[in-house]
């Protein structure tokens, strides 16, 4: 796996196609990572010439933000600029909405202004370059659904991405009945991640596995570090292990060849 | 004595335009309550959003039995309205169908008021069993009793009882008309009420008492639904437009960033800063900035003007995934709640002139359980027909709680120290960040 930072492309005096935006999830959940790795085995095998900030990123300050802290957002937003600013990158792509809602919508204000965009929309753009190939390999006619995530779907608008790479993979795309816009939040949004939730009569994750398990998919695809979490603790929480994986779409991409 | 009915009605109408137009008077004072903010950019689009969600309710549609119901019901609301013109010139003048010589299209014009009245008035009834005895859900919310529970039916009655009126006054008007009553010319067509007029009697005394009061019951009641507006989810029919005009245009999961906050960082992350200055505009009598929203004042005029546009739908709470799994968090009440204190500050301000500190705020009736259930997911904005965000005001509130109480809880305190001092929302050491590469 060739994961180069930009310091040290900076040493050899180049600069990548595209930052990775690794995230706090993709960097240190044990889950996550997963998703980095098949990320960035996909770019390496289109040869695209990425780096990643590694030790020198920090929290993108969405939970933060959304958390209602805003003085520890912007000294998290202006601290990341800087140093993006510093390399002058111009394109970010990663693979965690929230990351990318925050650095799309919130940076520019403050001095970052940047092409972000989420890993579904890039490898979009790849596919559509011809610069990437996708194929159903072991995933193919596999019934799946897709969960949009809140903060890549009713936040911004995107919905064909995400859609449009599974469909390239000889799958049957299943939706659930609240889906897109009408998409039933998986829970963890809005700083909820790092809380319990307040008292109720259910948790939102199992309502929305509920929805999920209701189209009988092989396979959940997600696009979201946070929403991944969520969807494997309600398939847990049905066990459901056995008949229903989750997967991001940069894994089911990565690992169909196998 | 001749007059006397022209004077009691232009008495009526001063009346009921008066009263109608110090409310308006009023609720423009309270939205200006709120702080300023900005939204006089893309005219065009403004417009367009406003024709289609407003005019065109575009976002009615998406619930398509209660959409085309409400769809019909306002368009007979105006174009039966029309009518008004009429019934004012007539009440002024002491003329009867002043329009009449317009013949054909006068006719036409009745006959269409007539079927729309019609088709209202079943709406109507169709909204108030899907209220009543189907108990949608979403009006059985415990925010809906008392008054917003009243409220609703007091306008459905209403309706029902304008359109009644309106067909009765038609169906004995057409009987005079037959009978050759004076002053009762031969116009309009009457497709609705000439299955009424039947069930009249058939005297001409008893025919005219009935137009008449019809007449008069009916345009008193269209002053009396004028005024009840100011106090009525109601009037929404009005702020539906400047609401949806001045809906923010930026991608949904825009938050805003607090300038004040921005001013403080940059001076701490500027190395040149000198710590000792004090900012140019900061006078010592000047109140700091509070940072969030604890209060109505501490809002924009755009989510006040939200506050009293929402109709108490509860599309937003039906599909907050918070309020679906039984927590306390319900959009439609934040709302709710938030118009009744800008009323409580509004009518403080009428009593004492200026606003009297009363020892109440927003956290009165909203509390910390409801504002931290929420997951920012824009579920109720995307559903909100009139386009109101109410997730804003949430985030407001957190702000408050956080940036001014310190009150988060105990977790995202943890998370809060976190990204402090590593960089991330959970405890791992900064250097490790890059690990994943080789594990
Ligand atoms: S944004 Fe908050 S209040 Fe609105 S629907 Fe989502 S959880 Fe509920
Ligand atoms: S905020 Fe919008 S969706 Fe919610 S009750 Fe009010 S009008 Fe209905």
């Amino acid at each position: 796996m060739k994961v180069p930072t930009m310091a040290e492309m900076m040493a050899e005096g180049k600069s990548p196609e595209v930052l990775f935006w690794v995230g706090c999830a993709g960097s240190y959940d044990d889950r996550a990572k997963k998703i980095t790795k098949a990320f960035v085995k996909i770019l390496n095998n289109a040869n695209i010439e990425f780096a990643v900030l590694g030790t020198e990123e920090s929290c993108s300050g969405d939970p933060a933000k959304r958390a209602g802290n805003e003085f520890l957002f912007q000294m998290q937003a202006m601290t990341n600029i800087e140093i993006l600013n510093a390399y002058e990158i111009k394109k970010i792509v990663t693979a965690c909405p929230h990351c990318y809602n925050t650095l799309k919508n919130e940076y520019p204000e403050l001095g970052g202004n940047y092409q972000v965009m989420h890993h579904t929309e890039y490898l979009k753009l790849l596919l559509d370059d011809g610069r990437l190939t996708i194929e159903g390999g072991q995933f193919a006619g596999k019934r799946i659904t897709f969960h949009d995530p809140c903060y890549l779907g009713r936040a911004n608008g995107i919905y064909e991405a995400p859609r449009d790479l599974i469909k390239k993979m000889d799958v049957e795309l299943v939706e659930m009945k609240r889906c897109k816009s009408d998409g039933l939040c998986c829970g963890a949004g809005g700083a909820q991640m790092f809380k319990d939730s307040e008292k109720g009569d259910k948790e939102i994750f199992v309502e929305r596995t509920e929805d999920a398990l209701e189209v009988e998919p092989a396979i959940i695809a997600t696009g979201c570090p946070f929403c991944n979490t969520m969807m494997t603790d309600g398939i847990k929480n049905k066990e459901k292990e056995e008949e229903v994986q989750v997967l991001d779409i940069a894994e089911i991409i990565a690992s169909a060849k196998e | 004595m001749h007059y006397i009915p022209n004077i009691l009605f232009a008495i009526l109408l001063v009346v009921g335009i008066g009263f109608f137009t110090k409310n308006v008077k009023k609720l423009i004072r309270n939205i200006k309550l709120g702080k300023d903010i900005d939204r006089s950019d893309n005219s065009s689009q403004r417009w367009k959003n406003m024709a289609n969600v407003a005019l065109g309710q575009s976002k009615m549609v998406s619930r398509p039995v209660a959409g085309i119901l409400h769809i019909i019901v306002y368009l007979g609301f105006i174009i039966i309205n029309i009518e008004v013109i009429e019934i004012i010139i007539d009440g002024l003048f002491g003329t009867h169908r002043v329009f009449a010589f317009a013949g054909g299209l006068y006719s036409f014009l009745i006959g269409s008021f007539e079927i729309l009245a019609f088709l209202v008035l079943i709406s109507v009834i169709i909204f108030w069993i899907r209220r009543m005895i189907i108990r949608i859900p979403r009006f059985w919310n415990k925010e809906m009793t008392s008054w917003p529970k009243n409220d609703a039916l007091n306008i459905l009655y209403f309706e029902m009882v304008l359109m009644s009126l309106f067909l009765i006054m038609n169906a004995a008007d057409l009987n005079l008309q037959l009978l050759g009553a004076d002053h009762y010319v031969e116009a309009g067509s009457f497709p609705i009420s000439k299955y009424i007029a039947g069930w009249l009697p058939q005297n001409i005394d008893t025919l005219i008492f009935i137009e008449r009061s019809a007449w008069w019951i009916h345009i008193i009641g269209i002053f009396i639904f004028l005024n009840y507006l100011y106090y009525s989810k109601h009037l929404h029919v009005l702020l539906a437009f400047p609401n949806t005009y001045y809906a923010n245009l930026d991608p949904k999961g825009k938050l805003n960033n607090l300038e004040s906050v921005t001013t403080e960082v940059k001076m701490m992350l500027d190395p040149d800063a000198d710590p000792y200055a004090m900012p140019e505009e900061t006078k010592t009598d000047e109140v700091p900035e509070k940072f969030g929203a604890n209060d109505v004042v501490d809002l924009n005029w755009i989510q006040l003007m939200n506050a009293y546009t929402c109709t108490e739908c509860g599309r937003c709470t039906s599909v907050c995934p918070a309020n679906q799994t039984g927590k306390e968090l319900s959009p439609r009440a934040i709302m709710m709640k938030t118009r009744d204190r800008i009323e409580e500050v509004g009518k403080n301000i009428d009593l004492n002139g200026s606003f009297k500190e009363d020892d109440k705020s927003l956290f009165t009736t909203i509390s910390n359980e409801e504002i931290w259930a929420c997951t920012s997911c824009n579920a109720c904005v995307e559903e909100c027909p009139v386009q109101i965000d109410p997730l804003s005001i949430i985030v407001e509130l957190r702000r408050y709680l956080v940036m001014e109480q310190s009150s988060a809880p105990q977790e995202l305190n943890m998370m809060f120290t976190n990204i402090e001092n590593n960089g991330a929302p959970w405890q791992y050491n900064q250097m490790d960040r890059l690990n994943w590469k080789d594990e």
